[in-house]
This record gives structure tokens, C-alpha cells and sequence, in this order.
């Protein structure tokens, strides 16, 4: 009988076998996550988007398209950032470990949304529809969206709880500055949620026009699949990048996980280097146990939701339940079928961070780089610190992190100048000296 | 066209002629010239007990089968009207399991003669355990269950479980269906297939979509037996229109639209819930004139 590490090893190697190489895993299923638990309705269009959507990616006019837009409009490759400074709260200086940031961040539109979005847009004309709907939360996915469809020429309608047109009404200006229509969504917990739930109902009532560009891996077949396909570039360009810096593949990838797409797109070139530990940090919000959080892993169990099976946060009758973070791009109650896939199968880690641990990553990597990382990114760096001195105190030195910096954090601003307390008394105070983040209802 | 011979069974019949309990009330209607009326309410809405009681107004007014719809969280199939009353029924308190106790009300207060229904999105039913939800279900004296958001593609654990415990099962198709889902989804449902009139979700419309008697005779063509249209009737009229075409008429927000109003009186709504009911069962009785009594379908 083989030794236990022989033995994972051969369960890996059979898993490969039976799955062939888990970045290219196709739908409707990863595992038993995924699927189609939509209407009737919906299922043409969908079946009509899985085959354009193949074909695009095996036409050289769309591929080629893509990636001029991707070189000259996005601003791909974005650069990889080794950040010395920060790495020294990573498990301690004289751990050694190194930390690289993939700088989705510095894509146009300021966030790695915009992967996704031009692939669609481009597929929307293809298909010969010319309105796009989506959702969105915090409005990054929104804000790509609105730009995609203005550089495309198409009418574009997104739908947003009414609790985050009020939290994020800059990003609602922006998107109308773009030509887009904004709808508040006021029914339910007005959130993204409901804002999902309202883009589904449009699109069942407009289907034959109307293309709904889905922001993350969730949804029904072939959504996760394709999204992540157009997040890929991500990770295929971190991996050799870091490959070129570091002369090595890294310890570790961290990501942020909400819908999961930055993740997936990180973690997708690195699933089958088995070396590479994979982990993801949901919002831990105020605690798991508190109730309120978004740690579809440890607080969820499978079930359907827009469409998928996926982890879900549910009661004891299946209804949905409602999350909580800090930040409104990971509250959302399930997670693209493909994690809960990976989580299942081991293949990735799935931790919460909390909003106090988010924070305080948020504003070391401020102070220690110069980089003001987007909320949702800021759990990913939390999670980099946490496996820092997790390595540090099992005697691992000189780890290679790489971190997926998914988006900036301009539209934050104001979420951490009250967090910190840096808007009383402006220009005397001390930042330094912070009175401890706002109260509750604040954030 | 294409279907059932026309030789329906009588109403009151033990073991259900169509193997489907639905099936066999609808053949009954059809074999006194008409299609049958199939009325929605959420449970639980206002609460559970005057619910119960809407329920069998309901009934007592003039409907032929009884929808029950479960209060979902994310109802995306569901206008604005469907979705106030599950936010309240959901804030009330109402429970997945409350749905057995009105499965029972009806069957015991019409003697079995009306055969009811769930509506549930899928997550509930999961939730709860399929094969479970399906035993209780049956247990309770319910007939079957309406899916919207699940297609037959996904549903084999359904499939098995309504098969086992004798349950309909009521799969729905689009004016958006292909043939071969018609086909699918045709062979797959028990009881009837509802047809969707319209691309779009509940809610009255001043007309029903244009596609939904074509989608009718398509869906026959694909092979099933009972066609019933939902989506946009709210008048004796409409009711009239659809029932001279379809199987059977589906009703839900013009219905639930008589109770919302809090203002309202609850014995005055529920005058105004057998109204409308009495109206639309007016409709479906002179949707096909002259063809009573002749037990096959023109």
C-alpha cells in the first residue's frame, strides 16, 4: 500500500486522466456544479451563445480582434509587480518571502471586468444584437460594460440594486456619462442579487435582441465556462511572466472570490502545475459566525442559484440568504460552479477574510507601495499576509506569492476615508493617528 | 392535430385514466366541451391562514386545478405582482413545508375532485430533498408539481421521484423552443405542458402574446397531449380567447392583484378574488360554443 502522498499523488494523476487538463474543462458541469436551472425561455439563446461563442474562439478575425483591442484599448499585458516593502509584512523580513501583484488594476476601466466584457461585446455584434443588458454590484463590471457598448456602438441597460446606486453613486454617473442607461432595482434586498434577478427577467422578455453580458463565472451553461475563457489571459500572462522574474512558479496564488472571475482567470494557468497551491478568500464580512459574511465555503451548502449549482448561502428551505462585506463586489450569496468544483476536488483553498483584516491589508499596501487596491483585491492581499506567516511559522522561507490585484481603488475611496476616519477635521488630522473605522451604518 | 383520442375519462374515476390525476380532470373538462381553468396563489400571502381560505374561495369559485405557488427568494420568472406577495408571504413567515397543509385543504374540501399543484423554483425542492418533497407531496394529497426554472435536461432526479410517488409533472415551454425541445419537453411532462404565450414573465397584459396559439399547435405537434397557456390572462375575455385554442387557462397575478391591497378589507378581497375568478370561469365556459357534451376535442 502506497504511503499517503503517493497515494494523493495517484488520485491527482487519475483525476487528470479522467478529466484531461482541468484548465480546459468544458460545461454545462464542473463536477456537479453548473448546469442550466433557468427557463425555457432562455435555453435557446444560451444554446445559440455556446455555439457562437466556440466558434468565435476558433476564428482568427474574433481572436485576432480581441487582442488588438486587448493591446490597444485595455492596455494588455498588464504589468506584474514584485512589492518588497509590503512582502516585509508577509510572515516577516527574514522569512524572505517574495509577493508579485498581476496589475489587473491597471487595465482601462480599472479592474479585470473589462477581459470579459470586450469578449462579449465582440460576440454581441457577431450575433447581430444590438442591446446589452447587466448587472452590477459595486459598479466596476457596470462601468466595462456601459464602455464596451459605447466603444461598439450598442444601447446598453444595467440593472443595480438601489442600496448601491446610493453607496456607489459615482459610478453610476460614469456609467450615464457613457451613454448607459442605470436602472435601480428596488425589489428584494436591492442589491446585486436582485439586480441579477432583474437583468434575467429583461432577458427573458427581450432575448431575440438583447444579449445579457453576464459579469462573472456564475450563471447558466455556457456562462462560467466562457467567462472564464476570456479571464484566462490572466493568469497565462502571469505565469510566464513570473516564470521570467522570479525564475520559478510561485508558492502560491491568492485571489479574491465573489462571483470568482479574477480567480478563475489567475487560477485557470496554473490548475494542472500541481506545485502551485490555489486559494481564494471569500468575505468573511464580520465573521462567519457573526451570520454576516459572504463565505459561500464555510457558511453555504450546495444549491441553485441564478441558474447553477453552486455553494450557496441558504436557510433550511433553500431560500436564499443575504451576504455581507465590506465590499459590495464580493457580496454576493453563490460562487461560479468551477470553485465549488475545485473546492471538491481539493484542488483549490477557500478561506474568509474578514472586512477589519481586508482593511488593514488595504492600507498597508497604500502606505508600504503606493498602490490603492480595490476592497475586493484587498482580501486576496490579506490572504497573502495570512499565508505569509502561516509559511514563516511552519519554517517555510523564501515563498513566491502571486496575488491577483484584481481592481483599483478609487471608487473606495470613500468607503476607507470613513473606514479610517480620515474625513473629520480635513487637513489637520493625522491619518496616522486614525479614530478607528465609522460605525455601522457608515460603511 | 395530433393527441389524445378525445375518450375522456369520467371525473371521479379511482385510478387516473391519463396516468396523471391533472390529465384527467382536464379530459373530463374537455369532454364538456371546454378547457379547464387553472388558478395561481402564492401560499402564505397575506398568512398562512387566510391564505388557506383565499385558496379555497378559489375554488369554490369556479377554478378546475389549484396552483400553489411557493414564496421564493429570487422568483425571475415572476412580474412585479408575484413578487410582492412572496416578499410578504416570505416576511410573514411562511415555511416550504406549509405548502402540504394546503395540498390537503384542497383535497379535502373538494373531495379530490380539484387537483392542485405546486409552483416551485427548484432550489426549494432541493432543498427539501426531491424524492422527500415528493413523497410528502403525494402523502399530503397534491398532484404534482409546475418547474419554472427547471428543464427536463436537468431534471432526472424529478423524473424518478414523480415517477415513483405518482406525481405530474409540468415542464414549460417558450414561443423561444426549438422543435426538438418541444419534442423533449413534450415527452417528459405529465399532466400537461404549459405554454408560456409570451417571451416574458407573470403579469397581466392587455393582450395575450399572438405566438401562444401557434405554440400551442406546435407543442401538440411535438406530441403532447394537454396544452395549457400561461402568462398575460387576466379577463373572462382572455380567458375566452385562450380557452378556445389550449387545453387550459393559467391565471396567477389578476388573481393575486385582488388580494394585495391592505387597505382593502380581507372579506372584500376575497369577494373580489371570487369575482374575478367567476369571470375568467365564465370565459372558459363560452370559449368554444356549441362544443359541449360532444367528448372530442374540435
Amino acid at each position: 500500500m502506497p504511503d499517503q502522498p503517493v497515494r494523493d499523488a495517484l488520485t491527482e494523476s487519475l483525476a487528470h486522466q479522467v478529466l484531461g487538463r482541468l484548465a480546459d474543462v468544458q460545461g454545462p458541469y464542473f463536477g456537479d456544479f453548473g448546469g442550466r436551472f433557468v427557463p425555457e425561455a432562455l435555453i435557446a439563446a444560451l444554446d445559440e451563445l455556446e455555439t457562437e461563442y466556440r466558434k468565435a474562439l476558433g476564428d482568427p478575425a474574433f481572436t485576432g480582434e480581441l487582442a488588438r483591442l486587448h493591446r490597444e484599448y485595455t492596455g494588455r499585458p498588464s504589468p506584474l509587480t514584485e512589492v518588497p516593502r509590503f512582502a516585509e509584512h508577509c510572515g516577516g523580513a527574514e522569512a524572505g518571502h517574495r509577493v508579485f501583484l498581476k496589475r489587473e488594476d491597471l487595465n482601462h476601466t480599472g479592474s479585470h471586468k473589462i477581459n470579459n466584457v470586450l469578449g462579449q461585446a465582440l460576440l454581441v455584434k457577431r450575433m447581430g444584437k444590438t442591446r446589452v443588458i447587466a448587472e452590477t454590484g459595486a459598479g466596476q463590471h457596470g462601468v466595462a460594460t456601459a464602455t464596451a457598448a459605447a466603444l461598439l456602438d450598442l444601447e446598453c441597460v444595467v440593472y443595480m440594486g438601489e442600496e448601491d446606486t446610493q453607496r456607489q453613486a459615482l459610478n453610476v454617473a460614469r456609467m450615464r456619462l457613457l451613454g448607459a442607461e442605470v436602472v435601480p432595482v428596488t425589489i428584494g434586498a436591492r442589491t446585486l442579487k436582485d439586480a441579477i434577478n432583474e437583468a434575467l427577467r429583461d432577458w427573458v422578455a427581450n432575448v431575440e435582441t438583447t444579449h445579457y453580458l453576464l459579469g462573472t463565472v456564475t450563471g447558466p451553461h455556457p456562462f462560467p465556462e466562457m467567462v472564464r475563457e476570456f479571464h484566462r489571459i490572466i493568469g497565462e500572462e502571469a505565469r510566464e511572466q513570473i516564470l521570467e522574474r522570479a525564475g520559478r512558479l510561485p508558492d502560491a496564488v491568492a485571489a479574491c472570490v465573489g462571483g470568482g472571475s479574477n480567480a478563475l482567470g489567475i487560477f485557470n494557468a496554473f490548475l494542472d502545475d500541481d506545485a502551485v497551491v490555489l486559494y481564494g478568500f471569500e468575505a468573511g464580512g464580520e465573521g462567519v459566525d457573526s451570520g454576516r459574511h459572504a463565505a459561500r465555503f464555510s457558511g453555504g451548502a450546495p444549491g441553485v442559484l441564478h441558474g447553477a449549482r453552486s455553494y450557496l448561502l441558504q436557510d433550511d428551505d433553500g431560500q436564499t440568504l443575504p451576504s455581507h462585506s465590506v465590499s459590495a463586489g464580493l457580496d454576493y450569496p453563490s460562487v461560479g460552479p468551477a470553485h465549488s468544483w475545485l473546492h471538491d476536488l481539493g484542488r483549490a483553498a477557500y478561506e474568509p477574510v474578514t472586512d477589519d483584516e481586508a482593511m488593514e491589508a488595504f492600507r498597508l499596501l497604500c502606505r508600504t507601495e503606493g498602490i490603492i487596491p480595490a476592497i475586493e483585491s484587498a482580501h486576496a492581499l490579506a490572504g497573502a499576509l495570512r499565508l505569509g506567516r502561516r509559511a514563516t511559522q511552519e519554517g517555510r522561507t523564501g515563498q513566491v506569492f502571486l496575488v491577483n490585484l484584481s481592481g483599483r481603488g478609487d471608487k473606495d475611496v470613500a468607503t476607507a476615508g470613513r473606514w479610517f476616519g480620515l474625513l473629520d477635521d480635513a487637513g489637520t488630522h493625522d491619518a496616522g493617528q486614525d479614530a478607528g473605522h465609522a460605525t455601522e451604518g457608515d460603511r | 392535430m395530433s393527441g389524445t383520442t378525445g375518450t375522456a375519462a369520467p371525473a371521479d374515476m379511482a385510478a387516473p385514466a391519463t396516468g396523471s390525476r391533472t390529465g384527467d380532470r382536464i379530459e373530463a373538462l374537455r369532454a364538456e366541451g371546454r378547457a379547464a381553468l387553472i388558478g395561481y396563489l402564492p401560499i402564505g400571502f397575506p398568512d398562512v391562514e387566510r391564505s388557506v381560505e383565499a385558496v379555497l374561495a378559489m375554488v369554490d369559485a369556479g377554478v378546475d386545478v389549484v396552483e400553489l405557488g411557493m414564496p421564493y427568494t429570487d422568483p425571475v420568472m415572476d412580474g412585479p405582482v408575484i413578487q410582492r406577495a412572496a416578499e410578504a408571504a416570505l416576511a410573514g413567515g411562511v415555511r416550504a413545508r406549509d405548502v402540504l397543509r394546503f395540498a390537503e385543504a384542497v383535497a379535502e374540501h373538494t373531495g379530490g375532485r380539484v387537483p392542485a399543484l405546486v409552483m416551485s423554483y427548484w432550489n426549494l425542492v432541493l432543498r427539501y430533498g426531491v424524492d422527500p418533497f415528493a413523497r410528502d407531496l403525494a402523502a399530503a394529497g397534491g398532484a404534482g408539481v409546475i418547474t419554472p426554472d427547471l428543464i427536463p435536461d436537468e431534471g432526472a432526479d424529478w423524473i424518478a421521484a414523480s415517477d415513483a410517488h405518482g406525481l405530474d409533472r409540468v415542464f414549460l415551454v417558450a414561443p423561444s423552443s426549438t422543435t426538438e425541445r418541444l419534442r423533449l419537453t413534450a415527452a417528459a411532462s405529465r399532466g400537461f405542458v404549459y405554454a408560456a404565450s409570451t417571451m416574458g414573465v407573470t403579469g397581466a397584459r392587455e393582450q395575450v402574446g399572438e405566438r401562444a396559439e401557434q405554440l400551442v399547435a406546435d407543442t401538440r405537434a411535438a406530441g403532447a397531449e394537454r396544452v395549457c397557456v400561461g402568462l398575460g390572462v387576466s379577463t373572462g375575455d382572455q380567458a375566452a380567447e385562450v380557452g378556445r385554442y389550449a387545453d387550459g387557462v393559467i391565471v396567477g397575478s389578476a388573481l393575486v392583484r385582488t388580494l394585495l391591497d391592505d387597505d382593502t378589507p380581507w372579506a372584500a378581497r376575497l369577494d373580489a378574488l371570487q369575482a374575478r375568478t367567476a369571470d375568467l370561469a365564465d370565459g372558459v365556459r363560452r370559449a368554444r360554443p356549441g362544443a359541449a357534451s360532444r367528448g372530442t376535442r374540435s
